[in-house]
């Protein structure tokens, strides 16, 4: 690879992860607060891609050798540029996450990922939960719901009436799950948070549907196969189906 | 550029190559030249360098993938294949900040610090420069990916390798940004921070002196790189950029592809059965470890979320994880030589697991 297709390769590159980072496509495979960092670095990679080509088209602009400027003598660098022998061939890689985010932009981690990873919620996260906030039903998240009824057994949820918005993801026993995905850093270590749902539970939906359930604390207790973890359950009053939020991970 | 190996060099265009030979081996006795090229590959890529570039090359590639983007993403369907590619993607993702930010750093220690400045910010003995760059790794945030080429400029600069490499072990696995990360995934059990940086601290420090002692400078092979020697220092300084970026990154995106099959492909709860024995549970978290490749800044979550093992292997993925993973050996054998990663990364593995087993048993 020469040095002019290793800068169209950093262009692109640094196309791709700018574009990923002003539009939302980022939030599906990394956190929010790596938005800052990802735009200095596409600009980065634009910026050494065009610094690259500057040094290797400007001596071909001037055909006479004896034009280039007194302050580089090394000449050899601009004029014979094709011919990169010793470039780094590896770098042809670099292509795939560009088609990945340009091309592909899969989709956010969703059930499939849910029934391979056991549910996150093994360790008590915190001692103390304050008492929701105001509403009636309180949005509380997922993740939230989860710890509260685990490791408080549900007494800062009472019998408040709560909403949860997560996808669907069907259990071992074929009955359908809520999950949610969350992350520490990319997707790469995304992890599920499972609820089970009893009462009027969400049926005939397709796995990854995204749903809003309203719903109170329940006491039964389910176990996840596979990390042998508790399983907190919501009981369902009603549901409905609600198009995919912006941000996919708790 | 020519290799200086066996290209004839395009009529009336100077070899710039003999000419601009640094006058002496700036590493300490490591070796800096290219490998020689096998004829055979050489001539391939003169033949490709004559017809078609690699600009060429790259358009009709892209051109291609456009057209066939329709059933290309109709074999991207499954859910196996999906979660997949949102893997590497997203591996990618995180770690492209890292990778850039670091081929900054290790691009001004290259070509704007003064190699005098390295003899005296270092101390002069070997044995204790050692633990003075693992100190230094303290201070710097950031994860594996960026320390690979950060730790290729120091040896470059005359360095010590000792030195390089204890730094290129410290950085990842001790700075604030990590040891935050692992006080929150372990709330209950704040010693693990401690066990965590004490241990990632002697790890570093063991293996700069045994580098020392056992380590050979000719393992250490690192490419040519005579855009470093521009007399302008510009195009010195935007060479070294582009080169590590394509030349890291590339390796980066192998350890991506590798860490995402064992995501998709290694389900968790084979990990279950493995949790109940003592010893096999330190032995497959340490494999999972390096299989994983997680960024050092998240590995401490994941870890967290294993709960049915016991805290001291949980020690152990934190210990060995920043320091050998399947991403860091594709980069450390671009960037240092096959042979020195393929003597480096099992050592650095065993020391890793005895000295985090020894600090479960201690600390926790």
């Amino acid at each position: 690879m020469n040095r002019q297709a290793q800068a169209v390769v950093l262009l692109l590159l640094g196309g791709a992860v700018l574009r990923a980072s002003v539009t939302d496509l980022y939030l599906r495979y990394v956190k929010e607060g790596l938005r800052p960092f990802l735009i200095a670095a596409g600009l980065l990679l634009v910026v050494a891609a065009i610094m690259t080509l500057w040094y290797e088209l400007r001596p071909a602009l001037t055909d006479d050798p004896a034009a280039v400027p007194a302050d580089e003598p090394d000449t050899g660098h601009g004029g014979h540029g094709g011919h990169g022998h010793h470039e780094p061939r590896v770098g042809w890689l670099l292509i795939l996450p560009v088609l990945g985010l340009l091309l592909v932009a899969p989709p956010a981690l969703g059930s499939y990922a849910a029934s391979q990873a056991g549910t996150a919620l093994s360790t008590p996260a915190r001692s103390d939960y304050p008492p929701l906030p105001a509403g009636d039903p309180v949005s509380v998240s997922v993740l939230d719901y989860a710890a509260r009824a685990l490791f408080d057994r549900g007494t800062s949820i009472g019998d408040r009436r709560v909403r949860l918005t997560g996808f669907i993801t069907t259990g071992p026993d074929r009955q359908p799950m809520l999950a949610r995905m969350v992350l520490s850093c990319c997707a790469a270590d995304g992890r599920p948070v499972k609820l089970g749902l009893s009462g009027d539970v969400p049926t005939g939906l397709p796995d990854d549907s995204w749903v809003e359930v309203v719903g109170r604390y329940s006491e039964r207790l389910g176990r996840d196969p596979v990390n042998d973890a508790e399983i907190p359950y919501l009981d369902v009053e009603s549901w409905r189906q609600v198009p995919v939020p912006k941000r996919q991970y708790d | 550029m020519s290799t200086g190996t066996d290209h004839p060099a395009p009529a009336g265009e100077p070899r710039e190559q003999s000419a601009g030979e640094p006058p002496e081996h700036p590493a300490g006795g490591v070796d800096l030249a290219g490998r020689p090229e096998p004829s055979g590959q050489a001539g391939r890529r003169r033949w490709l360098g004559d017809r078609i570039g690699s600009v060429e090359v790259l358009a009709a590639l892209l051109i291609l993938l456009i057209i066939f983007r329709d059933p290309l993403a109709g074999a991207l369907d499954d859910p196996r294949v999906q979660t997949w590619t949102t893997v590497f993607v997203s591996i990618m993702v995180q770690a492209v900040p890292f990778l850039v930010f670091g081929v900054l750093l290790s691009a001004v220690i290259a070509v704007f610090v003064p190699r005098s400045f390295w003899a005296r910010a270092l101390p002069r003995h070997p044995a204790l420069a050692v633990p003075a760059a693992s100190a230094a790794g303290v201070v710097l945030p950031g994860c594996e990916c960026g320390a690979v080429p950060i730790a290729g400029s120091l040896i470059r600069r005359g360095v010590t390798p000792a030195a390089a490499l204890a730094f290129l072990l410290a950085a990842p696995a001790v700075n604030p940004i990590v040891l935050v990360a692992t006080a929150v995934a372990f709330p209950n059990n704040p010693e693990m921070v401690l066990a965590r940086g004490v241990a990632s601290l002697v790890v570093a420090m063991v293996m700069g002196w045994l580098w020392l002692r056992l380590g050979r400078t000719e393992w250490i092979r690192m490419p040519r790189r005579p855009e470093l020697d521009d007399t302008s220092r510009g195009r010195a300084f935007w060479g070294a950029v582009r080169h590590d970026v394509t030349h890291a990154g590339g390796f980066l995106v192998l350890g991506a592809m590798a860490a995402a099959c064992i995501n998709v492909l290694v389900p968790e709860r084979w990990l279950q059965t493995l949790a109940d024995n003592a010893w096999l549970s330190i032995l497959a978290l340490a494999l999972l470890a390096v299989l994983l490749s997680l960024c050092s800044e998240a590995d401490a979550f994941v870890a967290a979320s294993l709960s049915q093992f016991s805290l001291t292997s949980r020690l152990v993925f934190l210990v060995v994880g920043p320091m050998v993973d399947l991403k860091l050996i594709a980069m450390q054998a671009g960037v240092f030589g096959r042979r020195f990663a393929f003597r480096f990364a099992p050592t650095t593995f065993a020391v890793a697991v005895l000295v985090a087993v020894g600090a479960g048993a201690v600390l926790l």
